[in-house]
C-alpha cells in the first residue's frame, strides 16, 4: 500500500469510529447536552479531559517549537500540565459540588450579579472562540498535505463531523468521542517515538531514550552530542536557555493559571458523579496528559539531533525524499545564498548565512519519513494530529453555544424559555459557532498565533482569581470580584494589544514592563485581579447570609450527587 | 459532623494539606525547573542535567503524583469527618 492509501485507511477508519460513537451517544436533555448528565466515570472523564485540552498546538506544533527553542520550552511543558495541580486542588471539587453547567453559571450565582455573569459569558466566549479558529486551521494543513486535497475541502470535512457530534450529541456525544480521540492520537504520537528512540539510542521508552548515549557506538549522550552541534553552528547550547529568568517564570505562570481558567476545561469536571470523581478525574487527566507531555521533549530532542546530522553542511541534489516533499508545502525553505549547493543551516551568531527556513510544525509531521517509518505509521500521525484538533474544537464548540443558550438566553435575556427550546438554540448556536470557526480556519486572520497569547492571558487575568476568591473566602462579594476581574481584564489585554497589535516593533525586553512578555503578562493581570477585588471587597458591604451559606455547602463534598439533579 | 465546628477543623485540614501540595509543586516547577536551574544543572543525572530534567521531565511527574496523593488524603479526611458521599449510585 502507499503512503496515501495507508492515509486514508487510517483517517476513514478514525471518523468512522467517532461517528459510531456518537450515534450511540445522543444527548436527549439540557443536562445530556451540556453535563452529560454529570455520570461520566472518572477515568472515562480524565480520558475526555486529556483530549480536549490537547489540541492541534500539543500534538502537530510543541514538540516543534521545543526542538528548536531547546530548555526555553520547558514554559509549555511545566505551564500546560502544572495548571492540572491548580485545578485539581483549587477549582475542581469545588465546582462539582456546586454543579450547574458553566463557568458563568458559578460566576453568576457566588456573586449574585447578572454583571459578573456577563461579563464571564463574553470572556468564555472570546476565549473559546480564539481557539477553535486554530483547530479548524489544524485540520485543513493535515488534510491538504497527507491527503493532498484542497485545504478549504479538508476544513468543510472537519466541519461536517464536528457538527455531527457536537450538535447531536452535546457533552455526552462529545465525552464519548474524545475517548476515541484520546486513545487514536496517543497511539499515533508515542509509535513513531517509540521507533525513533529506538533507532537513535536503543532504547523503546522515549523518556529514557532522551537522557541515554547514542546507539551509533559513539558511547556519547545524546543530550551532549546534541549540545555540542548547537554550539558548533552558532546556536545556545540546547540544555540551556536564552530567555530571562523572570520572563520565563511568567509565561510559565500565565499558561498555569490560564488553564486553570479555561472554560472548556473547567466545564468537564462538572460532568462527573461525585466531589471524589471530580479529584481523581484531574489527576487522571494530568496522567494520560503527561503520557504525550513526557515524550513530546524527547521528540523534540531526537528530531533535533536527527536534523543537524542530515541537512548541515549537505549536497541538495543529495537530500532525501522528505525534504523535497515538505518543501512542495513551503514549510521548508533553502536559498543558496554562497552557491556552494551545500545547505548551509547556521544559528543567531551567523544568522546573514543561514540558507534554510524550517517550519516548526515539521518536527512531528516529517519525523516518520524523516526516520523512514513504514507507510502505516504515517498515515496514522495523520489521524492523531486530526483526532487533536478535532476534540478540542469540539469541546470548544460546546462552550460556546451553553455561553450562549444557557447563561445569555435562559439566565439573562429570556428566562422563560422552554427546556426544549434552550437545547435546540444549543444546537442553532453550535451550529452557526461550527460554521463560522470553517470560514477562519478557511481565511485564517494573520494573527491566529498571536491570539492565543491573549486567550491565556484572560483566562489567567478573569477566572481563575474570581473563582478561587469565591471559594476560598466567604466575605468576597460582588463589588470585589467584578472589579477584579474588570482591572485583570483590561490590564492584561491593553498589554497584549499594545505590544502585538499597535506597536509590535517595540515588542523586545528592553520595552517590556520589567521585562514581563505579552505572552507572560497574565500572571501579572490575575495578580492585579486579586489585589483589587480584595481591596474593593473590604471596604463594600458584605454578600448576603445565602451566599455565605452558598459557600459553606461548596466546601463539603457530601451532596453533590443531588446537586445535579436539582439543577437538571 | 453537622456541628460547625467539625466543619471548620475539616475545613482547616484540608487547606494545610493544599497548602503542602502547592509548595511541593511549586519548589519542583518554579524552584528547580526555572529560578534554581543553572545551579542544578551542573549536577549530572545520567545523560541528563538535572534542572534541564526537571524542567522538561522531573516537574510533570511530580505534578501527578501530587493530584493522586491529594486525592488519597481527600478521601480519608471525607471519611474521617463523614462527608463522604455514597457510592452507589450508578456511574
Amino acid at each position: 500500500m502507499t503512503v496515501q492509501a495507508w492515509t486514508f485507511t487510517m483517517v476513514g477508519l478514525s471518523f468512522a469510529l467517532y461517528i459510531g460513537v456518537a450515534i450511540w451517544s445522543r444527548a436527549t436533555s439540557t443536562g445530556e447536552f451540556y453535563v452529560a448528565g454529570g455520570r461520566v466515570p472518572a477515568i472515562v472523564n480524565g480520558m475526555a479531559t486529556a483530549a480536549d485540552w490537547m489540541s492541534a498546538a500539543s500534538f502537530i506544533s510543541m514538540a516543534g517549537l521545543i526542538s528548536f527553542m531547546g530548555r526555553d520550552g520547558s514554559v509549555y511543558l511545566m505551564g500546560w500540565t502544572g495548571g492540572y495541580v491548580l485545578l485539581a486542588l483549587l477549582l475542581a471539587p469545588y465546582l462539582r459540588k456546586f454543579g450547574k453547567f458553566t463557568v458563568p453559571d458559578f460566576v453568576g450565582d457566588r456573586y449574585y450579579s447578572q454583571t459578573a455573569r456577563f461579563v464571564a459569558v463574553i470572556c468564555a466566549i472570546f476565549v473559546s472562540f480564539t481557539y477553535v479558529a486554530g483547530q479548524m486551521r489544524g485540520v485543513g494543513i493535515v488534510f491538504s498535505r497527507f491527503l493532498e486535497i484542497d485545504i478549504n475541502l479538508g476544513v468543510f470535512i472537519g466541519m461536517g463531523i464536528v457538527f455531527f457530534y457536537a450538535v447531536l450529541g452535546g457533552m455526552k456525544g462529545i465525552t464519548y468521542t474524545q475517548v476515541a480521540q484520546y486513545c487514536v492520537l496517543i497511539f499515533a504520537y508515542l509509535v513513531p517515538a517509540i521507533f525513533i528512540s529506538l533507532l537513535m539510542t536503543g532504547n523503546v521508552i522515549p523518556q529514557i531514550g532522551f537522557g541515554a548515549t547514542l546507539a551509533d557506538g559513539s558511547g556519547e549522550f545524546l543530550l551532549d552530542k546534541l549540545d555540542g552541534l548547537s554550539r558548533e553552528l552558532g546556536f545556545t547550547a540546547y540544555t540551556s536557555g536564552q530567555r530571562g529568568t523572570l520572563d520565563v517564570f511568567f509565561i510559565t505562570a500565565a499558561l498555569m493559571v490560564g488553564t486553570a481558567g479555561l472554560p472548556h476545561v473547567i466545564v468537564r469536571f462538572y460532568t462527573v458523579p461525585r466531589v471524589s470523581a471530580a479529584r481523581s478525574s484531574a489527576g487522571w487527566a494530568l496522567l494520560f496528559i503527561a503520557l504525550l507531555y513526557t515524550c513530546a521533549p524527547a521528540v523534540a530532542a531526537f528530531a533535533r539531533t536527527n536534523l543537524l546530522n542530515t541537512i548541515s553542511e549537505a549536497p541538495y541534489e543529495e537530500v532525501p525524499d522528505w525534504f523535497k516533499n515538505w518543501e512542495a508545502t513551503g514549510l521548508i525553505t533553502f536559498e543558496d545564498k554562497n552557491g556552494d549547493g551545500l545547505i548551509q543551516y547556521v544559528g543567531s551568531n551567523a544568522v546573514m548565512d543561514n540558507e534554510l527556513t524550517i517550519d516548526r510544525d515539521i518536527i512531528v509531521l516529517a519525523n516518520p519519513e524523516i526516520a523512514r517509518l513504514p507507510g502505516w505509521v504515517i498515515g496514522l500521525v495523520a489521524a492523531g494530529g486530526l483526532a487533536a484538533a478535532l476534540s478540542t474544537a469540539a469541546g470548544l464548540l460546546l462552550v460556546m453555544s451553553t455561553s450562549v443558550a444557557h447563561d445569555l438566553l435562559k439566565k439573562g435575556l429570556l428566562p422563560d424559555i422552554t427546556e426544549h427550546t434552550e437545547l435546540t438554540t444549543a444546537r442553532v448556536v453550535a451550529g452557526i459557532a461550527v460554521c463560522v470557526a470553517g470560514y477562519f480556519g478557511i481565511n485564517p486572520p494573520g494573527f491566529v498565533a498571536q491570539v492565543v497569547a491573549f486567550a491565556f492571558g484572560l483566562a489567567a487575568a478573569s477566572f481563575f482569581p474570581a473563582i478561587i476568591l469565591g471559594i476560598f473566602t466567604k466575605r468576597m462579594n460582588k463589588y470585589g470580584a467584578v472589579s477584579g476581574m474588570i482591572v485583570g481584564i483590561i490590564f492584561t489585554a491593553a498589554y497584549i494589544i499594545y505590544f502585538k497589535f499597535l506597536q509590535p516593533d517595540l515588542n523586545s525586553a528592553e520595552h517590556w514592563l520589567f521585562g514581563i512578555s505579552p505572552e507572560g503578562i497574565g500572571t501579572v493581570g490575575a495578580a492585579l485581579n486579586f489585589v483589587v477585588a480584595l481591596a474593593v471587597s473590604a471596604v463594600t458591604p458584605a454578600p448576603p447570609a445565602t451566599i455565605q451559606m452558598l459557600v459553606e455547602e461548596i466546601r463539603i463534598p457530601r451532596g453533590a450527587g443531588e446537586a445535579h439533579e436539582v439543577s437538571a | 459532623m453537622d456541628t460547625n465546628d467539625s466543619r471548620h477543623q475539616y475545613w482547616r485540614r484540608n487547606l494545610r494539606y493544599v497548602g503542602v501540595l502547592l509548595i511541593v509543586w511549586f519548589v519542583v516547577s518554579f524552584g528547580c525547573g526555572i529560578l534554581f536551574v543553572d545551579e542544578l544543572d551542573t549536577i549530572r543525572f545520567g545523560g541528563f542535567k538535572l534542572g534541564f530534567w526537571f524542567a522538561q521531565q522531573g516537574a510533570i511527574y511530580v505534578f501527578v503524583a501530587l493530584i493522586f496523593v491529594y486525592v488519597f488524603l481527600m478521601n480519608r479526611l471525607d471519611k474521617r469527618f463523614s462527608v463522604d458521599e455514597p457510592s452507589t449510585q450508578a456511574e
